[in-house]
């Protein structure tokens, strides 16, 4: 029993029914954080699960197709993915290939994606900074203005069919021509930033609108009856009501944001990154396939690395608040 | 009659915007960077779309055909993985973070890896990075819909004796609705990127990934950017498909009524 | 004559003026507050007494008539931070420990942090939550949100209490000791209290005058005064309170009967 909890049993033996249906409360919450943190470890457990369970189903199919000669057993029919070692390469190889190095005395296949995955982290990161800034950035301007949120949010909407991804190289040349004029000089890799911030600033932008409009109309009164400025508004009460809102948006935009960084850098040219890693590796399949696997594990990895992130801070600043994350 | 008449002024600011926006577009273009545009004025990438139609319908029906393709089965699949998923409660509860945890893999990248399984040149890997990328939202935002019911209906219709049969049919489904309407957006103009990407890496040599390549390591950026635009139609036109298909599935709902009103 | 807390005089408010939905929510309300008086509005829904109060609070506008309060426009007192409000739903951010929360008005007054800190600690102490402070709302009962919902509304002294249906979502136990705890409040501080509410017997346990409002439009059909002396646990069993009970329940019904 912590001291506070000492305090309301003596107060709880005065007859205040408020102070007692607070110690249920209290009970309450204890009980659910306990359940939240069963839950997660068990969540980790099955992820790991997951991730053998599909390891064995790789090498069950394979097993099962060099057997029967690549048809499905009973029924008979081809079956859609051939079982030889260069289409599948067997598990072991793909998972030994990390340790090996490349070249003979060079470096590791590992150290090679773990300098790739910083490289394209990097780019990422960057986009996502500017795209969360960008998104904001509108939202506050649509709150600000309704003609503005009636005139561009369907454009806000839209832009995210054009498939920029797509078009990173005319993206990067455009960049080096045009973006001179910023106070550093405009590197390759921040062309790719930029289809990352593209990707990113979207999903920031709506759900950062929704969470700025989240606030109770109460509340709003609340704060204009202290004659509250638009700008105290804005911070002291719009903002940190949408950080709920916020934070799956952000995990999107996170995944959207190395998405972009892979793509862009591969179509973009770009050398040191993990999406060009991938394509280097796409083009010498034939030599070591183990090692394209090997790499997408990298990109795989470092995904759910930055959405991880983002679920530690959301869990962080929402915990705090005694909330739980949507 | 007012009803039009409010729709109309409603689409009014927009439409100014775009308006607007293309003009101002068009006229920096002509003013600042009158050659070689890296980004085109929107009237050369019209006068490039009217003469390359050809080529370009040709690539947006190869595109498409993967982009519809893959887009049906991704759907039908995450759909049917939902309702089996949620058929068990302790499944659910298990597998829906992992699935949401899958999301967070760039999927794209395994395109390379599809081209190894499916051959090069086939389509079929381009349809497996769209079925794979639009599996997810469809299959996380429907299994949210059939669980995130309020306990108060299921425990109505228990009163009524109702069978796991029923309850599912009156209340979990309609509840998923929405939910399900959404991720089709969602997936709209993901599939779009996706299926160009995945071109990139194989596939057919005529579809629109490898021309917007093709034409930007030509300079020739106003064919790229009409290809681009054909994939955009593209998206908005499936988003279009959504939002029609939302409101006369669910006249009743709420954002539908919203923009109705 | 000694200023008014809060004179209202003919105030009308129409929503949605000149359109196929307009609504007359009041119609020519005079209503004068003095000083020290904690008077209740009460009366069926769409009479307009939540209006009314947002009317006195300068939170909307009225279409026709004057406010003052303390001989000043509303508009001005809110400025002057003369009004402090409690709603149904407490209205704490979630983000905001106990203590911040109760700061928070005087965070956007500019008092300086020790200040603050000292204030919120002796609010605590008036509505009985001294260990709380650190603790965040959603940790919270409904009855001690409300409790800090009071706190921070009491927090920089305002000259008018402004307060719609406070107890509204409490259970009656939690109310009928809020109800106390209020009035002990209100005795301690001395604030002018306006106070809106659903609940006859909670209207005149707490006011020292009950105001009768009539729906469609919104008027005031009836003030009825409340002495009751000073309220303790038998005064809601004593033959007083029923009488005036009875006759605020009345003064609805003929509210209702006009309808």
């Amino acid at each position: 029993m912590s001291r506070l909890e000492e305090q309301l049993a003596e107060i709880a033996a005065t007859d205040d029914p408020i102070i007692r249906d607070q110690l249920i409360v209290l009970a309450v919450k204890r009980q659910e954080r306990r359940q939240r943190l069963r839950n997660s470890a068990r969540r980790t457990l099955v992820f790991v699960l997951f991730v053998i369970g599909l390891g064995l189903l790789y090498m069950g199919y394979k097993a099962m197709g060099q057997s029967t000669g690549d048809r499905w057993p009973i029924v008979g029919g081809e079956l859609p993915v051939k079982t030889n070692d260069l289409i599948m390469p067997p598990l072991g190889d793909i998972l030994t290939s990390f340790g090996r190095p490349l070249r003979a005395g060079g470096q590791t296949l590992a150290s090679l994606i773990w300098s790739s995955a910083l490289f394209t982290l990097r780019e990422a990161a960057t986009g996502f900074v500017a795209g969360v800034v960008i998104g904001l950035a509108i939202a506050v301007l649509l709150l600000r203005s309704r003609l503005l949120e009636r005139g561009l949010l369907p454009w806000v909407i839209a832009s995210q069919t054009i498939p920029l991804v797509a078009i990173a190289p005319i993206v990067v040349i455009w960049a080096n021509k045009n973006l001179g004029f910023l106070p550093w000089e405009w590197q390759k890799w921040q062309s790719v930033s930029l289809i990352a911030t593209y990707l990113t600033f979207f999903p920031v932008a709506v759900s950062g609108l929704r969470g700025l409009k989240s606030p109770e109309p109460e509340a709003l009164e609340l704060m204009d009856s202290y004659a509250s400025t638009w700008g105290q508004t804005l911070f002291r009460l719009r903002f940190p009501a949408s950080l709920p809102y916020l934070f799956p948006a952000l995990k999107l935009a996170a995944t959207a944001s190395v998405v972009g960084a892979i793509v862009g850098e591969i179509s973009a040219g770009v050398r040191g990154g993990l999406g060009r890693l991938i394509l280097d590796f796409a083009g010498k399949y034939t030599t070591g396939p183990e090692r394209l696997y090997a790499s997408v594990i990298g990109a795989a990895v470092l995904g759910l690395f930055v959405v991880g992130v983002i679920g530690q801070a959301e869990r962080f600043v929402l915990g705090r608040r005694g909330q739980e994350a949507v | 009659m007012t009803g039009l008449r409010h729709r109309l002024s409603a689409s009014l600011p927009p439409v100014a915007f775009g308006l607007a926006g293309l003009a101002l577009w068009e006229s920096l273009l002509r003013i600042t960077d009158p050659r070689g545009f890296v980004l085109p004025p929107p009237s050369e990438i019209v006068a490039a779309l009217v003469d390359n139609w050809s080529q370009i319908w040709t690539g947006t029906r190869h595109t498409g055909y993967v982009i519809l393709t893959g887009l049906a089965a991704g759907v039908i699949l995450g759909v049917l993985a939902a309702l089996l998923v949620t058929r068990f409660r302790s499944a659910n509860e298990t597998i829906t973070p992992v699935a949401t945890a899958v999301n967070a893999i760039p999927i794209i990248a395994l395109a390379p890896v599809f081209n190894a399984w499916f051959g090069l040149i086939s389509p079929h890997s381009n349809q497996a990075v769209v079925t794979v990328l639009v599996f997810f939202p469809v299959f996380i935002n429907v299994t949210k819909g059939l669980t995130q019911v309020q306990p108060s209906q299921i425990e109505l219709m228990r009163s009524y004796a109702a069978r796991e049969r029923q309850i599912t049919r009156e209340v979990r489904i309609p509840n998923a609705m929405p939910f399900f309407f959404n991720s089709l957006k969602i997936v709209s103009s993901l599939s779009v990127i996706a299926a160009i990407v995945a071109e990139y890496f194989g596939g057919r040599q005529d579809a629109l990934g490898p021309m917007i390549i093709q034409s930007a390591g030509l300079t020739r950026y106003d064919d790229a950017w009409a290809a681009v635009f054909a994939g955009a139609m593209i998206g908005i036109v499936l988003y279009a498909l959504a939002a029609l298909a939302e409101r006369l599935a669910m006249p009743w709902h709420a954002s539908v009524r919203e923009a109705a009103r | 004559m000694t200023e008014c807390a809060v004179r209202a005089e003919g105030i009308t408010k129409v929503f949605n003026q000149g359109r196929p939905n307009e609504v007359h929510a009041l119609s020519e309300v005079d209503l004068a507050i003095e000083p020290g008086e904690f008077v209740s509005l009460i009366g069926p829904s769409g009479c307009g007494k939540s209006t009314l109060l947002r009317v006195i609070a300068s939170l909307t506008e009225p279409t026709e008539g004057q406010i003052t309060v303390y001989g000043k426009p509303a508009e001005q007192a809110r400025l002057d931070r003369d009004y402090g409000m409690a709603f149904q739903h407490s209205g704490l951010f979630d983000w905001r420990s106990v203590a911040r929360n109760i700061e928070l008005p005087l965070e956007l007054m500019g008092w300086s942090r020790d200040k603050r800190q000292q204030r919120a600690r002796e609010m605590l102490e008036l509505v009985k939550l001294g260990q709380f402070g650190d603790h965040h709302p959603a940790e919270l009962s409904g009855g001690m949100r409300q409790r800090v919902a009071i706190a921070r509304a009491l927090s920089f002294n305002p000259s008018l209490l402004l307060m719609d249906e406070p107890f509204g979502a409490l259970d009656e136990m939690t109310r009928e000791h809020m109800q106390t705890e209020l009035l002990r409040i209100w005795s301690e501080t001395g604030t002018t209290v306006v106070f809106v509410t659903h609940s006859i017997p909670e209207s005149v346990y707490l006011s020292s005058r009950v105001v009768v409002m009539s729906p469609r439009p919104g008027r005031i059909s009836t003030e009825i005064p409340v002495d009751l002396g000073g309220r303790d646990a038998d005064t809601r069993e004593s033959p007083g309170f029923f009488a005036k009970i009875t006759e605020v329940r009345e003064a609805l019904r003929a509210v209702e009967g006009a309808e």
